[in-house]
């Protein structure tokens, strides 16, 4: 009977089992005796489980091999195989200094010999035993450093030794309690490094619910575990992550983020119509959406567009071929694109600047701007001056712009406009100083005389005089003004 | 560049250890794979290594070949492979196609990995699932700290910013950490600690666990750093989001300086070719413009060229001793310091061709007003039209970020608008940035009452959960609010102006920002020190001409725990730190009774001591008013879509 207690309390300092039951700290000790009288009871099937495991193992490799255990070691942790073979065969000689028949141990062996042999060594004596092939990987760094070499560190001098970079097995941590403990010193010790590893590790030896529901109340592991998944591409892992935390908006993020990895039109845009209905805020759903009917009308548009290209028919792409295809740009590019080579099509047309402004809802600020550029590119005056001309009822005409005139010059003046194009402009800002140092700058000879006239500034038209070319009509201008006594100069 | 006009200044310590070591070691890493080999570099390792080694060093070492990392090697490639790469992900699925495919092919070849500065286990785990572990061997490179010139020591990690703040990642803490061990064994031991900010504590209390292992050495040395300053990027965003106006920001705004040296083109060489140019305290003429405002450049360096006109024209009338003598020991120098001024006014030009283009002027007025807060809507406005325009997407941004820190956020219509309009000029998938800027508090829409108040709970519920223990820094800068004008306030980063703002002899160090904003990061390691910075490290002692105060070194943060309280705290400081654990690093200034005496005369004696400041990224001697110029903006702006 007492052998028989032995056992059982032996059993739990070892098992693996016995942090599902430190699960909830509150009712310990109830708890604990509760699930070991059910444990005892599912003896018979726990060792069943342990033959499963000896014949699996958590990875599919037979446990004990020689890959196994170099596979468990905490630097390598996840599952492919391939090429372990070879590099043992070719590898550098210390890999064939260690003892074969050790491999031959394997945990569930153990666990196994424990119930029938109650003198057999413990655990961490059987581990110890196979501690030697536990970083067979790292057998070229020189001896010295395994010396110190041992099993019974706990989780906190294990995270130490990991983020000195030292070699160390996570294996004995299998009870769930033990992973957790093992995890919060990890964070304790700052190190994301050795945080990752670890989490590699629960990832390894975790149902996925599980290492979740732990991970969610631990915020800074949670935030390593999301980072390592976006870095190692694994993106299903990552989006079943962010949909159990609820993180419905960074999901929908998540997902929208790959379509910038699909180089396919045709397939980026069917990929775009999928991201519709993925759950975005309202705002951002309407973002989406823009993206997605801008790609479809770029596809059209440079489907036509390459045509008429190709066929050398349309005057305007003779004259101005393209530089680039106009796929994948911003709206702004391609409404400068429309306003430069289909300027005149009716709005019934995908690729008209008047479609494209409805469409996209396009402020009128910035419709403006942007078709001024590109006509003030093809030195297209006439369209520049219709699209700030606006009549009233009476049929006045009258120049209005929903940006500033400065901002009108300096984008004409820039496109090389001519001096009587400018100056029609120039008189338009409101802002006297601004006008005059525009004025001054850009040679609008008659809007500085103008405005110093309004100014009865007759000290700085006299100054201007020298601006001006000798026997120029301005020159003559200035002094006709400068003549007349009806002006009340103020100096 | 403090000790340049200073008598009492402190020699600086001779940082070229560092390199030194470095190179050192990556022979010695080199010879670990004897024979010819080919090396491929990281892209941005190359800027690094190129300060410590040249290819005739690689080449003594057998290096036969070198290769860029990313692309493929000749068919013919030598028998050895060496990588030397930042542990990253798709660098270590490069090399494993490599060697996978030379496996196919039944080639047989030594493989080499040396990760600068360390290796990471996610690395390991894809060499292993790509099968190619055992295949490689693995090495360090313990290349932590490289100094850009005499006192600007840089970690040179670019994916720092972006990995701690927006992705919660604390893999480079331990980088920081032996980096402070390695400066600390080098210069130390510091006399005192200070820290702000959560990524600053937390590389402090791993620095400390790792010192306490190599404990005893270094004992009784004559330390050559005083304090460090350890400050969170987040801590003053302003800094990096303010256009810079000193000569070495023009510089590097146009021009992008990169560890320490610059290419400047054809159009600054007025020749057909780029110059790659060192930038730093060697160089006699950037030395002296480097920290002026750009309008006093001009003058300086038209003065300069007349002095050398004037030292060429004394060769006329010398007798022929004379001339020999000229011609020894003067042409030379003068040679070189005519190259100099032709670079350097060359890149003047550049930077002024550009700047006029730009609407420059407009720019800095629209920042100015949002760092006084006044005309808001105006700014906004601005912005917006810079957008419509098309004008560069990162100033756009920046612009953008310090509208919102300024303001403790955007008023939802001005976001929303201002948002839609930038994915229009730039392009949809910019979705992405503004949600990588919002999670890291940099461009955020100001939450109605009601919804701020659930984020709190939300955030607080997180806080008191016991096992949460601490809550991101995401969450954080959500809740945080930025406080911006109460800091400033408190600390008078904006100087209250009475007429004109002297740029040539600046009051205070505002002048770096136009007088607009002095540097918070500059600002505490001043009040902290007490003894008065000057306020233009590289000036001429005549700007100053009060002599500097023997004031005592203030012990830990006492009277400013008002600001501290509002940079949303985790400030430590530790005296002593060759006696003091991370024990004494605590709230206020509770362990400065533990300071020995002896730290306290030598403070007294040395008043302008040399302190290291550290950003997550680079250490500065100098309170330069930006240790890494653009480095964190680009970073921030590299959070948007390439995830």
């Amino acid at each position: 009977m007492s052998r028989a207690r032995a056992d059982e309390e032996e059993y739990w300092h070892s098992s693996k089992f016995r942090a599902f039951t430190f699960d909830d700290e509150d009712d310990e000790l109830s708890q604990l005796k509760e699930s070991k009288q059910a444990v005892n009871s599912l003896r018979d099937i726990v060792d069943d489980d342990d033959d499963d495991l000896e014949r699996v193992s958590w990875s599919g490799e037979p446990v004990g091999s020689i890959s196994w255990s170099i596979k468990e070691t905490v630097s390598s942790s996840a599952s492919s195989l391939e090429g372990r073979d070879s590099s043992l065969q070719k590898g550098s000689s210390s890999y064939a200094a260690f003892p074969k028949q050790v491999s031959s141990y394997s945990l569930s062996s153990l666990f196994r010999g424990r119930n029938k042999l109650p003198s057999f060594q413990s655990l961490s004596d059987a581990l110890s035993d196979t501690g030697v092939k536990n970083y067979a990987p790292e057998l070229r760094r020189p001896k010295a450093e395994y010396k110190d070499y041992s099993n019974d560190w706990s989780p906190k001098d294990t995270v130490r030794r990991m983020q000195r970079g030292k070699v160390c097995s996570l294996e004995r941590f299998r009870s769930l309690q033990d992973k957790l403990v093992l995890l919060d010193e990890a964070v304790a010790g700052h190190d994301g490094n050795v945080i990752t590893a670890v989490l590699i590790f629960l990832k390894r030896t975790l149902r996925r619910e599980i290492l979740f529901r732990e991970l969610e109340v631990r915020q800074v592991a949670l935030c390593h575990l999301i980072h390592f998944l976006k870095e190692t591409g694994e993106q299903k892992l990552l989006l079943d992550l962010l949909r159990f935390l609820d993180r419905t908006e960074e999901v929908a993020l998540s997902q929208y983020r790959e379509h910038l990895n699909i180089q396919d039109v045709e397939k980026r845009r069917e990929f775009l119509k999928g991201c519709i209905g993925l759950p975005f805020s309202a705002e951002d759903t309407s973002h989406i959406q823009d993206h997605y009917t801008l790609l479809e009308r770029q596809i059209i548009i440079e489907a036509n567009d390459r045509h008429l290209e190709m066929s050398g028919q349309s005057e305007i792409f003779r004259k101005y071929p393209r530089k680039a295809s106009i796929l994948n740009m911003p709206l702004v590019t391609t409404l400068f694109y429309s306003c430069f080579y289909h300027y005149t099509e009716a709005e019934g047309t995908f690729s008209s600047p008047t479609n494209l402004k409805k469409t996209f809802k396009i402020p009128d600020k910035q419709y403006v701007l942007t078709a001024l550029a590109a006509r003030a590119k093809l030195r297209a005056w006439g369209d520049v001056d219709a699209l700030f001309t606006t009549k009233n009822w009476l049929g006045y005409t009258k120049k209005k712009a929903p940006i500033g005139f400065h901002r009108v010059v300096e984008i004409l003046q820039r496109n090389n406009a001519p001096v009587q194009v400018l100056q029609e402009y120039v008189c338009l800002v409101e802002d006297v100083e601004t006008r005059l140092s525009l004025a001054t700058k850009y040679k609008c000879h008659d809007v500085v005389i103008e405005t110093y006239k309004d100014l009865k500034d007759r000290i700085q038209l006299t100054a201007y005089k020298c601006k001006v070319e000798r026997g120029s009509a301005e020159e003559e201008k200035i002094n006709s003004i400068l003549n007349n006594m009806q002006i009340r100069w103020k100096n | 560049m403090a000790a340049a006009g200073r008598r009492d200044a402190p020699e600086a310590p001779d940082f070229g250890i560092l390199k030194r070591l470095a190179r050192d070691q990556l022979i010695y890493l080199l010879e670990q794979l004897p024979g010819k080999k080919d090396l491929f570099i990281e892209a941005d390792l190359m800027s690094p290594l190129d300060r410590i080694a040249n290819v005739s060093i690689l080449k003594q070492h057998e290096v036969d070949k070198l290769y860029k990392v990313e692309t493929r090697p000749a068919p013919s490639a030598s028998d050895q492979f060496c990588f030397l790469v930042r542990p990253r992900i798709r660098t270590m699925r490069y090399i494993a196609d490599i060697v996978n495919a030379d496996k196919m092919s039944g080639r047989s070849r030594k493989y080499k990995i040396i990760f600068s500065p360390q290796k990471f286990y996610a690395c390991e785990m894809v060499l292993e699932e790509e099968g190619v572990f055992g295949d490689v061997t693995c090495d360090e490179w313990s290349f932590y700290l490289l100094p850009l010139d005499e006192d600007i020591i840089s970690m040179e990690l670019p994916e720092f910013f972006r990995d701690y703040f927006l992705e919660g990642d604390h893999r480079w803490i331990n980088s920081v950490a032996r980096a402070l061990q390695l400066l600390n064994s080098l210069y130390g031991p510091f006399g005192r600690a200070y820290g702000i900010g959560r990524c600053a504590k937390m590389s402090y209390e791993l620095w400390r666990d790792l010192e306490e292992e190599s404990e005893g050495d270094g004992q009784g040395r004559k330390p050559e750093i005083g304090s460090i300053f350890l400050m969170d990027r987040d801590t003053d965003y302003v800094t990096a989001l303010c256009s810079q106006v000193v000569y070495e920001g023009l510089v590097d705004d146009t021009f992008r300086i990169k560890c320490g040296s610059v290419d400047f083109g054809p159009d600054v060489t007025s020749s057909d070719k780029s110059i790659k140019v060192l930038l730093n305290a060697q160089d006699k003429v950037f030395s002296q413009i480097r920290n002026e405002h750009f309008s006093s450049v001009f003058g300086f360096l038209s003065q300069k060229s007349r002095n050398l006109q004037a030292q060429y024209d004394r060769r006329r009338g010398m007798d022929i001793k004379q001339m020999k003598n000229f011609v020894s020991q003067e042409l030379k120098g003068l040679k070189q310091e005519h190259r100099l001024l032709s670079l350097h006014i060359g890149a003047c030009e550049s930077i002024m061709k550009k700047k006029t283009k730009q609407d420059f002027q407009e720019m800095i007025k629209a920042e100015h007003s949002l760092l006084e807060g006044f005309d808001i809507r105006e700014s906004t406005s601005f912005i917006e039209e810079h957008i419509d325009r098309q004008v560069s997407p990162i100033e756009s941004l920046r612009l953008m970020c310090l509208l919102s820190i300024t303001e403790n956020g955007l008023v939802p219509k001005d976001y929303r608008s201002l948002k839609t309009q930038y994915l229009q000029s730039y392009g949809p998938e910019h979705l992405l940035t503004f949600h990588n800027l919002k999670r890291i508090g940099l461009l955020t829409e100001q939450a109605a009452g009601e919804t701020l108040t659930a984020v709190e709970s939300r955030v607080s519920k997180l806080v008191t959960d016991r096992a949460a223990g601490k809550i991101t820094d995401a969450f954080n800068s959500l809740a945080r609010k930025s406080n911006f004008r109460a800091i400033s306030k408190k600390l008078g980063l904006i100087p209250r102006l009475d007429g004109e703002y002297d740029l040539k002899m600046p009051r205070d160090m505002a002048y770096v920002f136009s007088g607009a904003y002095v540097p918070l990061s500059c600002k505490i390691i001043e009040q902290v020190s007490a003894a008065r910075v000057s306020p233009r490290p590289g000036g001429s002692p005549a700007a100053h001409p009060c002599p500097v105060p023997q004031v005592l070194e203030r012990r830990g943060w006492q009277g400013l725990e008002e600001v501290l309280r509002l940079l949303n705290g985790h400030e430590f400081s530790v005296s002593g730190s060759a006696g003091a654990g991370p024990g004494g690093a605590g709230r206020g200034c509770g362990s400065h009774s533990l300071c020995p005496a002896q730290t306290a005369r030598r403070r007294t004696a040395r008043p302008r001591r040399r302190s290291a400041s550290c950003s997550p990224c680079s250490w500065g001697a100098a309170p330069s008013p930006r240790s890494r110029p653009c480095g964190s903006w680009a970073r921030s702006e590299g959070a948007s879509s390439s995830s």
